[in-house]
């Protein structure tokens, strides 16, 4: 690591006033950004912990129905807490990483970071969830861009993720044998007014929703009904699988998410 | 009835008492007064020339105490080659240089440029970061069959090419081996590649250096399996530092798996670092460091043939190996692909010809050397894939064309150098097919195919050499080490005894298996022995750990020189008791003078040795300490039958290990407990390299499994429930323990048998692929599946 120094505001306005000093970098539960500052990849002047802003905290039912989870809530947090009101985000949570991710990642800072192999993005774009900033409220479709690259402006924090709850979701993860993140994973969530599916893993764009498969199992939620489609797109090829291997995998997972269900 | 002490016991680990309470003392653990901390600044190209390395910028930063780059190595010797390989036409190998810090050129991403010593690592790093390193990239050879074609780059200039060498194995066999396979009724061919590994230690490596200007003693403090090799090699070839004034101390060691065995420039390092800045040096690895500075293991491509006659009797073995050296000569690197490996491609069988070629190739890669097995898992693997290929294509049971070939009579001199000792190969297959339970496969599949799975049962056999081994075979083999061990076995006045052994463990528990055959012996408590091992000050000059050699050979050696205790002790017990040394007898710690009722107790007689009244110092010295130095007559053959049962989910080509029997002959056994968590350990890496690790380097030489981000190391989940048996046990006839070593067969007898079943399962879901690579991920065995 480099040097560097540490600001812990106890509000997201003390936050949101740290984080513009120069070379200031937020930092929540530090599962990428500590690995990143300990091989020396980064070097903030100033890292802004929000781990101990109480405000940005929580799991908590909304009047409008909608789950909403404090941006620095931990996905052992959400694990637990989300499971009464949305089994199929609980189950994302639960199974991210190993107990010590999940005992200090957190929800805004997975969704901050936006790991095209990550867990959480594939939730949040398949629910159609809003992400909600310390200024503004982006819905899930235009707030990822790419690979590590989403729509929070410089210095933009996120403070709470709103959910709207589907009659059913699944999460059905293949794992990279290494790491461990999704070598392929895909979220589908079914709702009264049709169903979205969402992929992480796979694509060097990122997490997507695979639209052709949104549209067939809104006419027929069923297994079947992807079997013949397949998965589009500027895929992943690496050493633990090809381009070709993961657009596959796309099919096979959703097809399962989709029996999880069904 | 279980015993519970003494050889035969399953005697839980005393040292673990130490490790599993945060009480171990590793070699990180050591801070000397005054220590300073260096960073290596490694290259981060495969090769090129170095033509500037400018550490001005770097000299006068906060805490730096002293940049040292190649320049301040000229005239220090350079990283010695243990073993000299002579190639078919009788010439010696090509050896190129091996300096501690790059001279002139880099060679493999990795290697050592400069090294920044500073009051703390994160100064010595920032320093390192101000260094400014020239150079001049070149083409990286990466592939070893381009690497030794025509105008290929050279990874060393002063070599007429990256050919290390073209061993012939046994090359007067060359012709009539041909001949058979012209004769042959049935040819298979198989070609396949044993993938690179890196080792992994949960350790990562460490080295203090120490110098005392008082009186011109250097200390290494080092995570080794051999400190005395290592003071060997380092004191006499690379700082010219002599024994006496060199002492090596290897302490706790967290997992060695062969690649803590060579000497690495990081020590050589340290020890010259301390003494040219007069205070102690520390280095500690990082694991993005021991990925690309351990030496790697395995990395073979090979074409082997069986030729078989119209009875599917072998009748000849042909193989045609590269193997992959990297950049330099590692300390033993040239035996692993030859004598480790051409000596085993007999196997099970009695296959009366045989030849193996193996060119040994440079390449600009992290240097290759032993890696658990070493050799063994590489002539298994073929062997096992091939014979599994040849029944299928012949439609014969695999099992039975084993039996058909396997070799009944002891002993029994191989076409290929080596005479195995004793065996019992029918008994333990036999055993496997128990274990394996092969009649209720049939039903285990069909449930798997209800779920959509496919099931797949491969076996496989193995032998290995280990025990290693005969100093004058070795030497005339190439090694340019003997491989005796050593004992001293001091007893103290009050019946206690101190071992120290040349022996080391780092996870072996030798701890606690050496006192229960010393315990045996004299009939006293394993608690009244203690293991003393790990450094050149107090233990005799010793060969260290590796090659499944500590209990076969440094178990021979404390054998040895515990029967000079007894001898003496006896004396002094007829001397006290009046009787002929003869007439005594020693038994639970009691001697007795045979025919009568009179006794002396152990303490007894090791008091008499050093309060010496009434003793018979006209003919007997006083004391009671011996040492013991065992040069084995030949290697030791455990030998063994694996089965692996797998599913594959044939949509994502997921294949998980549902069971793994193993049934092995490690003759006598000394803790049956040790012998089952070797083969568990042993299992864990074979079934890694079979399924899921692998070191792979992009073209450019770029390292892309440089961290557990892509580099899968197996975890407890992905392993199944092992059925392990070890009561098949033909005792080794030329020790004195008739004991034959356990540490890697599970690493060289286990990936062949996973495949197998892949193959299985993939040919029951109407897939008949004849080979496919290690690592058998998810997405090759689908790919396979679509052709």
């Amino acid at each position: 690591m480099y040097n560097f120094d540490v600001e812990r505001p106890t509000s997201i306005v003390d936050a949101v006033q740290a984080m513009s000093k120069e070379e200031a970098q937020p930092i929540s539960g530090g599962q990428t950004l500590i690995p990143t500052l300990k091989a020396r990849l980064a070097a903030p002047s100033v890292l802004v912990s929000l781990t101990g802003i109480e405000e940005m905290k929580g799991v908590r039912m909304s009047d409008d129905g909608r789950l909403c989870i404090g941006g620095g809530t931990t996905h052992t947090t959400v694990a637990a807490e989300a499971a009464a009101h949305y089994p199929g985000l609980a189950s994302v949570a639960a199974r991210i990483g190993d107990p010590a991710v999940r005992n200090r990642g957190t929800i805004g800072g997975s969704l901050a970071n936006n790991d095209p192999s990550a867990c959480y993005p594939a939730a949040a774009l398949g629910s159609g969830a809003t992400i909600v900033t310390n200024n503004r409220e982006i819905a899930a479709d235009d707030y990822f861009l790419g690979m590590f690259t989403t729509a929070l402006e410089e210095g933009e924090i996120v403070t709470e993720v709103k959910f709207p709850i589907p009659q059913a979701a699944h999460y059905e993860k293949f794992l990279q044998p290494a790491s461990r993140f999704p070598l392929v994973a895909v979220f589908v969530a079914r709702f009264s007014d049709g169903v979205r599916v969402a992929v992480t893993g796979a694509s060097n764009d990122g997490v997507f929703r695979w639209t052709e498969a949104e549209e067939a199992l809104s006419a027929n939620f069923s297994a079947d009904a992807v079997a013949g489609l397949k998965a589009e797109g500027d895929m992943i090829s690496d050493l633990h699988g090809t381009a070709e291997y993961r657009a596959h995998l796309v099919g096979v997972m959703t097809k399962r998410a989709v029996a999880a269900i069904a | 009835m279980p015993k519970d002490g003494g050889i035969g016991a399953s005697t839980k680990r005393r040292e673990d008492v130490r490790f599993l309470t945060g009480n171990g003392r590793y070699t990180d653990d050591i801070n000397l007064r005054g220590q300073a901390y260096v960073f290596f600044l490694r290259s981060d190209v495969a090769h090129g020339k170095l033509t500037s390395v400018d550490t001005s910028a770097a000299e006068g930063m906060d805490g730096v105490v002293r940049i040292f780059t190649g320049k301040d190595f000229e005239g220090v010797g350079g990283m010695p080659c243990g073993w000299q390989v002579t190639d078919k036409h009788g010439q010696p190998m090509q050896e190129p240089g091996h300096p501690v810090l790059a001279q002139g050129k880099v060679r493999h991403v990795g290697e050592p440029i400069a090294a920044v010593v500073a009051e703390t690592l994160g100064q010595a790093r920032d320093a390192a970061e101000a260094i400014v390193v020239d150079i001049e990239e070149l083409p990286a050879v990466i592939n070893m069959k381009d690497a030794v074609k025509d105008g290929a780059p050279k990874v060393h200039e002063e070599l007429t090419s990256n050919l290390c060498y073209d061993w012939g194995f046994v090359e007067e066999n060359k012709e009539a081996v041909n001949k058979a396979f012209e004769d042959a009724a049935h040819v298979t061919t198989l070609e396949l590649v044993n993938n690179r590994l890196v080792a992994n230690p949960m350790e990562p490596r460490v080295a203090v250096g120490d110098y005392s200007r008082s009186d011109g003693e250097h200390t290494l403090y080092t995570t080794s399996q051999n400190p005395h090799v290592i003071r060997l090699l380092m004191g006499a070839f690379v700082l010219g530092i002599p024994e006496h004034k060199l002492r090596v101390v290897a302490p706790d060691v967290g997992g060695g798996f062969g690649t803590k065995i060579f000497h690495y420039q990081e020590e050589a390092f340290c020890t010259f670092a301390a003494k040219a800045c007069n205070r102690p040096v520390k280095w500690t690895s990082s694991r993005s460091e021991a990925f690309m500075s351990d030496a790697h293991g395995r990395d073979h491509v090979t074409k082997i043939e069986l030729a078989l006659d119209g009875d599917n009797n072998f009748t000849a073995i042909r193989t045609d190996t590269y193997a992959n050296m990297g950049a330099y000569l590692s300390t033993f690197a040239p035996s692993v692909p030859t004598w480790l490996h051409g000596t085993l491609m007999a196997g099970n069988y009695k296959t009366p010809l045989i030849y193996v070629n193996v060119k040994a190739v440079f390449t600009n890669t992290v240097p290759v050397d032993a890696y658990r097995g070493a050799g063994r898992p590489e002539a298994t693997f073929q062997l096992e894939r091939l014979v599994d290929k040849a029944a299928h294509e012949l439609g014969v049971d695999p099992i039975k064309l084993r039996r058909q070939n396997f070799i009944t009579e002891f002993p029994y001199a191989t076409p290929v150098a080596v005479e195995y000792d004793t065996g019992d190969y029918v008994a333990t297959m036999d055993k496997l097919e128990e274990m394996a339970d092969i009649a209720g496969f049939a039903a285990r599949r069909k449930e798997s195919e209800a779920k959509g799975r496919l099931r797949g049962f491969g076996v496989n056999c193995y032998i290995e050499a280990c025990g290693i081994a005969p100093s004058n075979l070795v030497g005339q083999l190439g090694a340019r080490a003997g491989l005796y061990e050593s004992a001293t076995v001091r007893v103290n006045a009050t019946g206690g005894l101190v071992v120290m052994t040349g022996s080391h463990s780092h996870g072996q528990g030798h701890e606690t298996a050496f006192p229960q055959v010393i315990a045996e012996m004299i009939g006293i408590d394993a608690s009244m022995i203690e293991i003393v091992h790990g450094d050149t000050a107090r233990t005799p000059m010793g060969m260290g750990t590796y090659g499944s050699r500590s209990i076969a050979v440094g178990g021979s050696a404390m054998v040895r020189a515990t029967e000079k205790i007894i001898a003496k002790a006896k004396k002094i017990a007829g001397h006290i008791l009046e009787a002929s040394e003869g007439d005594i007898e020693l038994k639970d710690g009691m001697f007795s003078v045979a025919g009568t009722d009179k006794s002396l107790a152990w303490g007894d007689v090791t008091l008499a040795a050093y309060v010496p009244h009434n003793y018979p110092l006209e003919d007997l010295e006083p004391g009671l300490e011996e040492t013991a130095f065992y040069d084995p007559s030949n290697f030791t053959y455990p030998s063994g039958a694996y089965a692996c049962e797998v599913e594959l989910d044939p949509e994502t080509g997921q294949v998980t290990i549902e069971r793994f029997s193993a049934a092995d002959d490690f003759g006598n056994i000394i803790n049956p407990m040790i012998v089952t968590g070797q083969v568990h350990g042993g299992l864990a890496q074979g079934i890694g390299q079979a399924l899921m690790e692998n070191c792979a380097y992009d073209s450019d030489g770029q390292l892309l499994s440089a961290s557990y981000m892509d580099y899968a190391m197996p975890r407890a989940s992905d392993l199944p429930f092992y059925d392990v048996d070890h009561s098949c046990q033909t005792p080794c006839t030329h020790n004195p323990l008739g004991v034959k070593g356990c540490g890697e067969a599970g690493a060289i007898g286990s990936p062949p048998a996973v495949v197998n079943a892949v193959l299985d399962a993939m040919r029951s879901g109407g897939k008949d692929v004849a080979h496919i690579d290690m690592p058998v991920t998810p997405s090759r065995v689908w790919a396979a599946m679509q052709g």
